[in-house]
């Protein structure tokens, strides 16, 4: 089964609510009045888009729809469509690679949302790249997280740097760091504890493991990704806005893309700050991470 | 993002104001308002139409109450209304007439439900009960490890069966265990799934068959999205759940999926989670989400938790000095011990209504260790520092004071500044609450003339 199908497959239930309903809505009318528009804004918003972002998208398809004089209702989800990938394909999506090894990615996010796992599983993936990854357990906080990812790098036959729990998150960076530079490696993956984007001292912390890694590497770290888990509302935009601050965030995975949830908020995120979206998570297996592709998302998304 | 609700409804009648009945098209304006609300606190698609044609049904043709203005009316109208579709407080566990009660913690992976097994055997240990916590969860690695790590923190014995990978039979042995240990509550935490999964959906209807659980808790992250209605309806379908508990609620969520998922369900939301720490497990307080979901601050919590750690006597005279500005270092730092009773303090200021805009407060970095300092640095000055800083305070003087409190000058500066800061803020809540009183009937909502 090729990547396209499988990210197809494994969208489907993404694509069936999302595309169902307006391929029905497309379909049902001939002509475009006003309740074809009010439908495609409540089905963006349902998709978790959104409210202020799906009325401006909806707004945009509306004018264009004017422009290009289309008539007939079925010309309007090409548009939106196109608007979509506008909106979600531009910008740098694939993960940064800094020219002189290693390359330093820390992964953040709020609790629970797949940091860890995502960890896990990109460890995987670059691996089976031939490059050469070092984990950093910078998760002191949670219990038994250190474990976790000791979990993780066992299965995927990984070296993993990790402190006692309980210590300090910024030395075990910069353990790690000194680790990856000795032992050659490509990529140092840093695992951080989940934290509320709202709780100041913790959002301390994780400059501070920042301005560590940047002191002993200067440039890094050279990705900062964001773990959004696909089910969270519209709150992933502070989230992202707040990170953001702290950290300077440069990518976002969007996990959980096997459950009922659209994900759509990424559109808000991309449309409010301007992140892309660099990898998706579709379940709790070691191959179930991908790079996003903003073409086959829509594709997959309007198929 | 849009400003709060009841600042906007103010807005929206300010043009209308002075008339004795509320219109039709007042109505529908107001209630778009309400609507963008909702949808932007994450409240379900499907819900927020249901909700905004039962308020509008209530709202059209009423005669407006002397007392409040259209948008006061409106608000009232619709808090209400929330606040009883939310159901009332209860946070009671379906206790077994024969011990042990079995209580299932189930939910999509990540929601927090080993964090919550925990603080609720903790919650039911306090109530003086014997818990049992069970690890269920075979799947995520070192999920067991974890419950274990906070059994251990609690000292509430965790049961696991490291080799065991069916949770059917880990039930089923911690059942027997529970009866002859002495147990009376059992609360099994199970791996996190996703409701469209069937295979794992099935298995927790075995489990449900096998254990019968008295008690079936779905732990809901409070900042899910739309999805929440379809997670919370699978989850009730197959499992017939008896109580929900929302997570992750001292982040800045507007919380819509508690609406989401009561509405859909019909199932209490029981219990709150309040922060990382095993005690952050409260009961779920209906009329304050409803606020919270309208974007009107946790008013009462607030005024609550100040009750409980002020008498009024201490009020009066802090109140007095404040607005006399004779307020000093030393009630400074008898505030400081009182605020931190009162808990994490950013959860304290999260719960001022508005507060989110006020520059000056973000400025006043909120930081629990920090207060330590500020406490020796206090401490560290004679009474004639403590009563007029600015006035006697000169460097060689900062010196010292730096010494014996173990921190540097600049932390001496920093603290009277803050000090300064504190001062000003404090004046704002006192004023905040000056217009709350005048806002007599509704007390609820400060922000109104
Ligand atoms: N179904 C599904 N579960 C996931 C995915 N990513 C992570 N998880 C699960 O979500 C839960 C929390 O993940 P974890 O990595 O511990 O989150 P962290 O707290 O952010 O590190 C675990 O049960 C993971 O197995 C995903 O893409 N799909
Ligand atoms: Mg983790």
């Amino acid at each position: 089964m090729g990547f396209f199908n499988r990210l197809k497959d494994s969208l489907a239930k993404t694509r069936q609510g999302f595309v169902e309903k307006i391929d029905t809505l497309v379909h049902r009318r001939k002509e475009i009045d006003e309740d074809v528009y009010e439908e495609l804004e409540e089905i963006l918003v349902q998709a978790d888009v959104g409210v202020a972002t799906a009325m401006e998208l909806v707004e945009n398809v509306r004018r264009i729809v004017k422009e290009r004089r289309i008539e007939d209702a079925a010309g309007i989800k090409p548009v939106l469509k196109e608007q979509i990938r506008e909106l979600l394909g531009t910008g740098n999506m694939t993960i940064n690679v800094y020219w002189q090894s290693p390359t330093v990615v820390l992964v953040v996010g709020v609790n629970g949302v797949g940091k860890t796992t995502t960890i896990g599983k990109m460890a995987h993936l670059y691996k089976m790249d031939g490059k050469r990854v070092l984990l950093g357990a910078a998760d002191t906080f949670r219990a038994a997280a250190i474990d976790q990812l000791e979990v993780w790098a066992e299965r995927v036959n990984v070296d993993l740097i990790k402190h006692r729990e309980g210590s300090d998150p910024a030395a075990v960076a910069y353990d790690s760091l000194q680790a990856a530079k000795a032992r050659g490696a490509d990529l140092l993956i840093i695992d951080t504890a989940g934290r509320l984007h709202t709780k100041s001292n913790l959002m301390e912390e994780l400059k501070k493991i920042g301005r560590v890694l940047d002191r002993a590497m200067p440039g890094a770290p050279h990705e900062v990704l964001l773990v959004l888990d696909a089910t969270t509302g519209q709150n992933a935009v502070n989230q992202a806005k707040l990170f953001g601050e702290a950290v300077g965030v440069t990518g976002i995975v969007l996990t959980k893309l096997d459950g009922s949830a659209k994900g759509g908020v990424v559109l808000g995120v991309k449309h409010a700050l301007n992140i892309p979206v660099k990898l998706i998570g579709i379940g709790e297996g070691i191959d179930d991470l991908r790079p996003f592709d903003v073409e086959e998302f829509v594709e997959a998304l309007f198929s | 993002m849009f400003a709060n609700l009841a600042e906007r409804l103010q807005d929206t009648f300010k043009k209308m104001r002075g008339k004795g009945r509320l219109t039709e098209a007042d109505v529908n304006e107001a209630l778009r308002e309400v609507r963008l609300a909702l949808l932007e606190a994450d409240v379900n698609f499907k819900v927020v139409k249901n909700f905004v044609a039962r308020i509008k049904e209530r709202a059209v043709g009423q005669e407006l109450l002397s007392s409040l203005n259209p948008a006061q009316h409106v608000i009232k109208i619709v808090h209400d209304e929330l606040t009883t579709l939310m159901g009332g407080s209860n946070s009671k566990i379906n206790l077994a007439p024969k011990p042990p009660t079995v209580i299932m913690m189930v939910g999509l992976n990540g929601a927090g439900k080993t964090t919550t097994s925990a603080k609720l055997a903790n919650l039911l240990r306090k109530q003086g009960r014997r818990p049992l916590l069970v690890a269920a969860d075979v799947y995520r690695p070192a999920a067991i490890k974890q419950l274990q790590v906070l059994g251990e923190q609690l000292k509430i014995q965790v049961f696991a069966r490291e080799e065991q990978q069916d949770p059917v039979a880990i039930g089923r042995a911690a059942v027997e265990k529970a009866a002859v240990g002495g147990f009376d509550i059992v609360i099994i935490d199970t791996a996190g799934r996703q409701e469209v999964n069937e295979e794992l959906m099935a298995e927790l209807e075995a489990m449900n068959s096998y254990l019968q659980p008295h008690e079936i808790l779905l732990v809901v992250d409070a900042m899910t999205g739309q999805t929440a209605v379809n997670v919370a309806e699978t989850f009730n379908r197959r499992l017939e759940l008896d109580g929900v508990v929302l997570t992750k609620l001292d982040g800045d969520t507007r919380g819509g999926a508690a609406l989401s998922v009561r509405s859909v369900t019909g199932k209490p939301i029981k219990f709150a989670g309040v922060g990382e720490k095993l005690d952050a497990l409260e009961p779920f307080h209906p009329d304050r989400m409803a606020e919270r979901i309208l974007g009107m601050g946790d008013m009462l919590t607030l005024i609550e938790k100040a009750q409980e750690n002020f008498d009024a006597g201490q009020m009066a005279r802090m109140q007095k000095k404040i607005r006399s500005m004779e307020f000093t270092l030393d009630d400074f730092l008898e505030q400081i011990s009182h605020v931190k009773k009162m808990g994490p303090l950013e959860q304290v200021l999260g719960m001022i209504p508005g507060l989110g805009g006020l520059k000056k407060l973000k400025d006043i970095q909120v930081d629990e260790k920090e207060l330590v300092y500020v406490e020796a640095i206090i401490r560290s000055m004679t009474p004639d520092e403590r009563q007029e800083p600015e006035r006697v305070l000169n460097g060689s003087r900062k010196r010292r004071i730096a010494r014996g409190s173990g921190t540097s000058v600049q932390e001496v500066n920093r603290l009277l500044k803050q000090f300064e800061q504190t001062k000003k803020m404090m004046r704002q809540l006192m004023d905040m609450e000056k217009s709350m009183k005048k806002g007599g009937k509704i007390p609820k909502m400060p922000f109104f003339n």
